[in-house]
């Protein structure tokens, strides 16, 4: 009873509540259409198939679901790959993208943070690039690298750029004018400086921005691979689309979902790990 | 020769701020002289706006005065060094760390050679001078405000600074912590024979600390008008001091000019000493209220060897 009185247990009920109305509501409303003719000869021989395509049902994706879980790694060539092995090529493609990006904005952002020449001489440019599409980029990325997989490596580096480098320069630039007296009746030298005090200041920001790209990566890089194809989570997407087996489309939209949450989490634990209380 | 040379020695300070969109620009405070000699302990009283904390940072290095020079050792001081140590009012201890980081990267700062072990008990040192023994890997947000400037104290005593400048380092705390943390202060001072400059809005403070107190004029063109004399023996404690025949003096003499004449310097119609470019520094008078005695240094220039000769008058 006082389990109950937790806020915590209370919604995780409320939650349960609310997938099992969902499920129940989608598997009861979407049940084959029943026919009382025998069937034609067509239908038997497809094996009694429905005379119209429909979603899947929860049970089906849930079979699916456990069938691709069980053996996630399976490699029966470049049009049969196991779940697992699609997203590490997704997450492979996103990590070094998103590394890439990180080398370089974090230092240029601290760049832009500390020296407002800097700041405003390179603000128009960024400025016109951050709201360009990633996905933009890919013709020409495409033409330039000539190999598709250097190019959606490309398209994610280009989009989780903006938010680490526009968060890391606004977090350097409001490092608190007492921390860096501080450093400077300290005669701390401009590297001591940096990390001793700019860094560990603004890190709080500077993560921020980094949990936004990552969750802006995730979200390009299953457009990007569908659009260059090959392997990875958004070209097994298209893959089943085209094999019209919407079965596996609902299935790896649950598992790009789950994925990206845990990237997500991941980041907000090393937010937390940096964050100061003043 | 008979120079009086002090430790620390101001020039004609001079701050100007220059006027938004042109016009006249605002004089915080002008033609300030004033000595520090070594091992005393000088605090500074005057109303908001006169300017004392701009001298602070001026004397910091932290910010640089529009005319006049600072002298430290006979160095002139052009930016911030670890000569000399800074309390600031609001802590300024770097919150993502330890106490005992805020102590050993100041530390370290000084005595770059010094091994890992070496550094740490010297930081260990002065953690435990100011009784915060125990509390040392706690971060300052899990300290009280009294806790935090006390780790701020011990960091400025670590890196053993030439002067020591404390900006209101009180201000924030409440009578009875302030009560403790000065007496904590006093003691350190007295072991160390640390020379101290302080800003304080508290004339008992003053009184219980300082061994001279600037007086300054109200704001702007504010300027130190007096430095008077605290001759109670020490050592003193805040008990004690007020049964001294020469504290209530003293005190009615700090307030009055709080109250009265800070505002009637600062009125135009005072006649004011122009500021010249040969003007000699003039130190403001020594006030001794117990007594009644006011002394003023005179400069005169002598032709033998090209030096100055300072004497000390007595008006009274």
């Amino acid at each position: 009873m006082d389990a109950f009185k937790n806020l915590n247990v209370r919604a995780a009920l409320l939650s349960l509540v609310i997938l099992v109305l969902f499920l129940t509501v989608w598997e009861q409303g979407n049940k084959a259409p029943q026919s009382d003719q025998p069937m034609t000869e067509y239908e038997q021989l497809m094996g009694g198939s429905e005379p119209q395509a429909r979603v899947p049902n929860p049970s089906d994706i849930g079979a699916l679901a456990v069938e691709e879980l069980s053996d996630p790694f399976y490699d029966k060539g470049p049009n049969d790959k196991g779940i697992g092995l699609q997203l590490l090529y997704s997450l492979k493609r996103v990590m070094l993208g998103y590394l890439l990006a990180a080398l370089v904005a974090i230092p240029v952002g601290f760049l832009i943070g500390m020296s407002p020449l800097m700041y405003k001489a390179l603000d128009p440019f960024i400025q016109v690039l951050k709201p360009i599409s990633p996905l933009a980029w890919m013709p020409l990325a495409l033409f330039i690298l000539k190999d598709s997989e250097i190019s959606s490596v490309f398209v994610i580096f280009i989009c989780s750029i903006w938010p680490m480098l526009v968060n890391t320069a606004f977090g350097v630039s409001a490092v608190k004018k007492d921390y860096l007296n501080v450093a400077r009746t300290h005669e701390l030298n401009p590297l001591r400086t940096a990390f001793l005090v700019v860094l560990p200041a603004a890190a709080p920001t500077i993560l921020t921005g980094m949990r936004i790209s990552i969750g802006i990566a995730w979200l390009v890089i299953v457009a990007a691979e569908m659009l260059v194809g090959g392997t990875g989570i958004g070209y097994y997407v298209w893959n089943e689309w085209n094999n019209l087996d919407l079965t596996s489309v609902v299935f790896s939209i649950l598992m790009i979902g789950v994925v990206g949450m845990l990237l997500d989490l991941m980041l907000a634990k090393a937010t937390r790990v940096v964050q100061y209380v003043e | 020769m008979n120079r009086k040379k002090y430790f620390l020695d101001a020039q004609g300070l001079v701050k100007q701020f220059p006027a938004p969109k042109g016009g006249e620009s605002l004089t915080v405070f002008e033609n300030l002289n004033f000595g520090i000699n070594k091992g005393e302990f000088v605090c500074i009283i005057g109303h908001s706006g006169c300017g004392k904390s701009t001298i602070m940072n001026i004397l910091a290095g932290l910010d640089q005065a529009s005319g006049g020079v600072v002298l430290m050792d006979n160095k002139e001081v052009a930016g911030p060094s670890l000569d000399r140590g800074v309390v600031f009012q609001n802590y300024s201890l770097l919150p993502w760390m330890s106490c005992l980081r805020n102590i050993t990267f100041a530390v370290k700062s000084r005595w770059p050679n010094w091994s890992r072990e070496q550094v740490y008990e010297h930081s260990m040192k002065y953690i435990e001078m100011v009784g915060l023994k125990g509390a040392e890997l706690r971060k300052p947000s899990q300290l009280s405000g009294g806790m935090r400037q006390r780790v701020s104290i011990a960091r400025a005593f670590a890196i053993e600074p030439k002067l020591l400048l404390l900006d209101e380092p009180f201000g924030a705390l409440d009578a009875l912590t302030r009560g403790m943390i000065q007496e904590e202060l006093i003691k350190i001072c007295e072991q160390t024979g640390q020379t101290v400059f302080m800003i304080t809005h508290d004339v008992d403070e003053a009184i219980l600390l300082a061994d001279r107190i600037f007086l300054m004029s109200n704001g702007p063109n504010a300027t130190i008008a007096e430095s008077v004399v605290i001759d109670i023996p020490r050592h003193r404690d805040r008990e004690q001091i007020i049964h001294n025949p020469h504290y209530y003096p003293i005190r009615n003499h700090l307030v009055d000019f709080l109250v009265k004449r800070s505002k009637e310097l600062n009125d135009p119609d005072t006649p004011r000493v122009p500021h010249s470019d040969n003007a000699r520094p003039a130190y403001p008078p020594e006030v001794n209220p117990a007594t009644g005695q006011i002394s003023k240094l005179i400069e005169t220039e002598t032709t033998e060897g090209n030096e100055l000769t300072r004497q000390v008058v007595n008006l009274q």
